[in-house]
């Protein structure tokens, strides 16, 4: 056959093409090796792609082994589109964690749009309908000029693609640091339920079978955003990479959501992929590989968008809003009228062969035929040098005779209420629809939000964290934390932890301090995730976080699931009556290294984080569950940053805004007692007849429990330490961040 | 008592609203949809909140052309029963069974948020359960609610006591911070000249369960109001012939 109409012939394939592909000379001889030939164009566009950092986790693979990631509550971990845990009634909580930084930085509105449709996709795409967003976020400094227009345009990316497509976004996390003036990170999460019954994978099998592309159009939009724009470090040409950001249509993905929710209730599919990275390359070839077949790909019938699109092209377009289905023979015209009911477009694109070839055709010649183990087993997995930075040890150390004690604790605690970090979300947050699907229970500003799971008395609780600071301090520690305060963030709401997914933002890995940052990172979580009995499902890893030559700091964000047995028990910060008891758990000490205190209030970011007992957080967790079970808490709060006057200040913000007495009980400096991020702890409120059995629940778990004092009047009183009337923290803490960024 | 919630392609609060029909009302809900021209014997049509068709152009202007609609045009000129909510509102007044249009917020964000509204007239079917001058908690939620209208139409809607909801402060007071939107004269919800049609921008359907969401479960007023008016209009005889007969 002729081809219709000449197009622009395809540049020859050398080393030096490869190069600009991002492909390392080892990499080319590699593909020579593999292939015994040169690759044609395309075949070099779908190396690129495959092999990079994006897709094939080529120098985090060797190291992610470690974690773990099974368990009786897992029915599917990492290597699928998510992760999948069982939550009884027949019900899998769906869920990942995912990074879009560096489309976001470039174009912030579109990159955080696209992020999240790509994290609503892969649930969807496991059978599960989402019902909550989260969104992490790590800005550069507040007053950096970049920083306003990189929040707005983040926050009106996710507004607008998460309101439209009808998922509530209940709540996540933001940070501001100068370390991600050049480099910010948006990790989006979705959390799906599923029926046990009816989860779909990613598989192809079947010789025969068909495979369907649906959804939206290809157009030449994010071609090699997987390989360049997400696999390489930024300098000063990064924002002539805009082409490579995607552009999200939620409206589109709202249809394909229905349609591909609708053809799930029936058995006419075999597997399901969507469209990410490397687009319709990646998900053919990962279906195939998983399945240990081959496909055949007839590019003529790809739905485009524009005319003249090369092969080249069209394998690597990164247009949005796309899935490809595997189908029963004999079914294409059912999944066909499903999808026109949404007035999507199906179209059969190819079938599964069995020579585990993946060949492609285009106007009747045969452009590409890859072994698909080439692509997948062969590629590449680096263990790249690692060194602990030389810096490192010195930060580690904090002389705190050098540290001088404020005279006004008073104005210290406000200083730190309207801290870019410690301020209220609320400007932010309500961008968000976080009610749609009726089942919002606990919305953003608690310690975890709280989602019914409908048609069960059931709920299920999501956090996500990470301090980057402790983590820059101290890697291992630092991850090991963010673990920790994602599964404590679940129980003060009254959950028990299930399971986590991981997003590993870091710098460049071919540089070692880099590499040895992330190993301890790794190592971390690893530890915390063992002893918590989490294990990780699913997530992601994303490098190459630097510019110019300056790496983000190291920021494992952890994204938790937790299980309510009744909606009944959920808890929330917030104090509720006069008179209730107010009780910290856990035990305070003498730690400021690594503290929001010591960096907002002295400009200090030194020291070594709090230290972490693993077994004594599990006894925390324990007795705060039992309490909450047995219905015996007003409120339960997480103390983190900002220590334990920054928590009670909390307590008394939200809510009805009461305020609080409480004594000073110390043997340490008063800074340090009032602001230290001692881990651990649990700030309680409860009725006074319920003390007793609290305590003993406490005792028998060997957790300290100290009466504070109690909730009263309309002050935060903290002995005579300070004392701030609620309707001024309130006023300062709520109005301070658009105060910073809505100009 | 039947309720027929029309799903337009990008409805998002259709779930929720077929929810509270059939849960907290105890009546039956179908889903009627965009394309159907049969309200399959719905006595209440409610559109729900989402974004119709995407509204990459106007919000409710392509949703105002769908066949359904004229089904919908058919039921309230007959006296039908019609609340639209949030983007059901916007279809409405695109649609023209409402006056005025609503456009895009003043401070050009999405807003999502408890308000308190108003009720300014008990004289429609969604309110008569109401007492005059009732204040509610009920959530927005939305991009473009400002509702804006030329002064002789708002004079005539304020001649008719046809604004059924208006934005004020816990207080009761029409102030301008009261009003998330810019909306002229903090309007946040009107009726028909037959009364029958009500649209506002507020959720009542996310304000129906104590624990959920804002905490607040004034929303329910609404719904009982009309369900309690359709009972009587429907005569003693549980189970009697629908109010309208489909088109």
């Amino acid at each position: 056959m002729m081809a219709a109409r000449p197009s622009p012939s395809p540049p020859e394939v050398t080393a030096a093409l490869a190069a600009e592909h991002g492909l390392s000379p080892e990499e080319w001889q590699r593909i020579l090796d593999v292939l015994g030939r040169p690759p044609t164009f395309p075949e070099l566009g779908i190396f690129a792609v495959m092999w990079s950092e994006h897709c094939s986790y080529k120098s985090s693979r060797a190291h992610l082994r470690q974690l773990p990631t099974t368990g009786p509550q897992v029915e599917q971990g990492p290597g699928e589109n998510a992760g999948a845990v069982h939550i009884g009634d027949g019900l899998l909580a769906v869920f990942k964690i995912e990074s879009h930084n560096h489309p976001s930085f470039v174009e912030p509105f579109q990159g955080a749009a696209t992020g999240v449709g790509g994290i609503l996709r892969d649930v969807f795409t496991m059978g599960a309908r989402p019902v909550a967003i989260l969104d992490s976020l790590r800005f550069g400094a507040a007053d950096h000029p970049r920083t306003p227009f990189l929040v707005r345009g983040v926050v009106g990316g996710i507004a607008h693609y998460g309101n439209c497509i009808g998922v509530p976004t209940v709540g996540g996390d933001v940070y501001f640091d100068a370390g991600y003036n050049g480099n910010i990170l948006v990790n989006a999460f979705t959390l799906g339920i599923a029926r046990k019954d009816r989860l779909f994978r990613a598989k192809a099998g079947g010789v025969g079978n068909p495979v369907i592309y649906v959804g939206a159009r290809t157009g030449r939009d994010g071609i090699h955003g997987a390989s360049l724009l997400a696999s390489a470090a930024f300098d000063e040409t990064s924002q002539e990479k805009r082409p490579a950001v995607q552009v999200g249509d939620p409206f589109t993905e709202k249809l394909l959501l229905e349609a591909c929710l609708t053809l799930m209730e029936s058995d006419r599919i075999v597997a399901i992929q969507d469209m990410g990275a490397a687009g319709l390359t990646s998900s053919s070839l990962e279906m195939a590989g998983r399945g240990g077949a081959g496909m055949v790909l007839n590019l003529d019938a790809v739905p485009l968008r524009e005319e003249g699109m090369t092969p080249y092209e069209i394998l690597l377009s990164e247009s949005q809003e796309r899935m490809l289905i595997v189908a029963k023979a004999g079914e294409e015209e059912a999944v066909r009228e499903v999808f026109a009911k949404w007035d999507l477009e199906a179209a059969v694109i190819g079938h599964v062969s069995d020579d585990g070839v993946f060949r492609v055709r285009w106007r009747g010649e045969e452009v590409c035929a890859l072994p698909v183990t080439a692509l997948t087993d062969s590629a590449p997995v680096y263990r790249r040098p690692a060194e602990e930075p030389s810096t490192l040890e010195d930060m580690q150390r904090l002389d705190l005779r050098e540290v001088k004690e404020p005279t006004d604790h008073s104005q210290t605690l406000l200083s730190l209420l309207e801290s870019p970090n410690l301020c209220s979300r609320e400007w932010i947050i309500r961008q968000f629809d976080q009610l749609v699907g009726g089942n919002t229970v606990v919305r953003a500003g608690g310690d975890a939000a709280v989602v019914r799971v409908e048609g069960t008395r059931k709920a299920l609780a999501l956090s996500v964290d990470c301090n980057s600071r402790y983590c820059q301090l101290d890697p291992y520690l630092g991850a090991m934390l963010a673990v920790v305060e994602a599964a404590r963030n679940l129980v003060a709401t009254g959950a028990r932890p299930l399971a986590a997914s991981d997003c590993l933002n870091y710098g460049n890995p071919e540089r070692p301090d880099v590499m040895w940052a992330f190993q301890h990172g790794i190592q971390g979580i690893r530890d915390a995730c063992v002893a918590l009995g989490t294990p990780i499902v699913s997530g992601n890893v994303s490098f190459y976080n630097e510019t110019d030559g300056v790496s983000i700091p190291p920021t494992p964000t952890i994204a938790m699931v937790g299980l309510l047995d009744d909606v009944d028990d959920a808890l929330t910060p917030w104090w509720k009556g006069e008179g209730d008891v107010v009780v910290l758990l856990g035990r305070t000490r003498e730690e400021l290294g690594a503290s929001e205190y010591l960096a907002h209030v002295h400009r200090i970011v030194r020291g070594a984080p709090p230290w972490i007992d693993l077994e004594a957080e599990r006894r925390l967790h324990r007795v705060c569950l039992t309490a909450a079970r047995e219905r015996l808490l007003r409120s339960a709060h997480d103390v983190a940053e900002g220590g334990l006057a920054v928590a009670l200040a909390e307590c008394c913000l939200g809510g009805p805004g009461l305020g609080a007495r409480v004594a000073v009980e110390r043997g340490i400096r008063a800074d340090a007692w009032l602001f230290g991020e001692s881990q651990s702890r649990m700030l309680l409120s409860l009725r006074r007849r319920h003390l007793g059995r609290v305590r003993d629940l406490a005792r028998r778990e060997d957790v300290p429990l100290t009466i504070l004092g109690e909730v009263r009047g309309k002050s935060l009183v903290i002995g005579d330490l300070l004392d701030v009337p609620v309707e001024t923290a309130r006023d300062r803490w709520r109005r301070a961040l658009e105060r910073r960024l809505a100009r | 008592m039947r309720w027929g919630v029309v799903v337009f392609p990008g409805s998002n609060d259709d779930r929720d609203a077929l929810r509270v029909a059939e849960r907290q009302l105890g009546d039956q809900a179908v889903a009627l949809w965009h394309k159907d021209r049969d309200l399959r014997g719905a006595d209440v049509v409610l559109l729900p909140g989402g974004f119709s068709y995407g509204d990459y152009l106007r919000c409710g202007a392509m949703a105002s052309c769908s066949p359904v609609m004229d089904a919908v045009r058919a039921h309230a000129a007959a006296g039908g029963l019609v609340l639209g909510i949030c983007n059901g509102f916007q279809v409405l007044c695109e649609a023209g069974l409402l006056p005025g249009a609503l456009v895009r917020n003043r401070s050009l964000s999405f807003i999502c948020d408890l308000v308190t509204v108003r009720v300014e007239t008990i004289d429609t079917p969604f309110t008569e359960g109401c007492h005059p001058g009732e204040l509610l908690a009920l959530p927005i939620k939305h991009g473009e609610g400002c509702w804006v209208a030329d002064e002789d139409t708002l004079a005539a809607l304020e001649r008719q006591s046809r604004i059924v909801f208006r934005y004020v402060d816990r207080a009761g007071r029409v102030t301008p911070e009261a009003c998330p939107n810019g909306a002229v004269g903090n309007v946040a919800g009107v009726c028909s000249e037959g009364r029958n049609v009500v649209g506002l921008m507020p959720h009542p359907e996310h304000a129906v369960e104590r624990q959920i969401g804002y905490n607040t479960e004034d929303g329910l007023k609404l719904f009982r109001s009309a369900q309690a008016w359709l009972r009587r209009a429907r005569g003693p005889e549980a189970g009697g012939p629908a109010l309208v007969p489909g088109p």
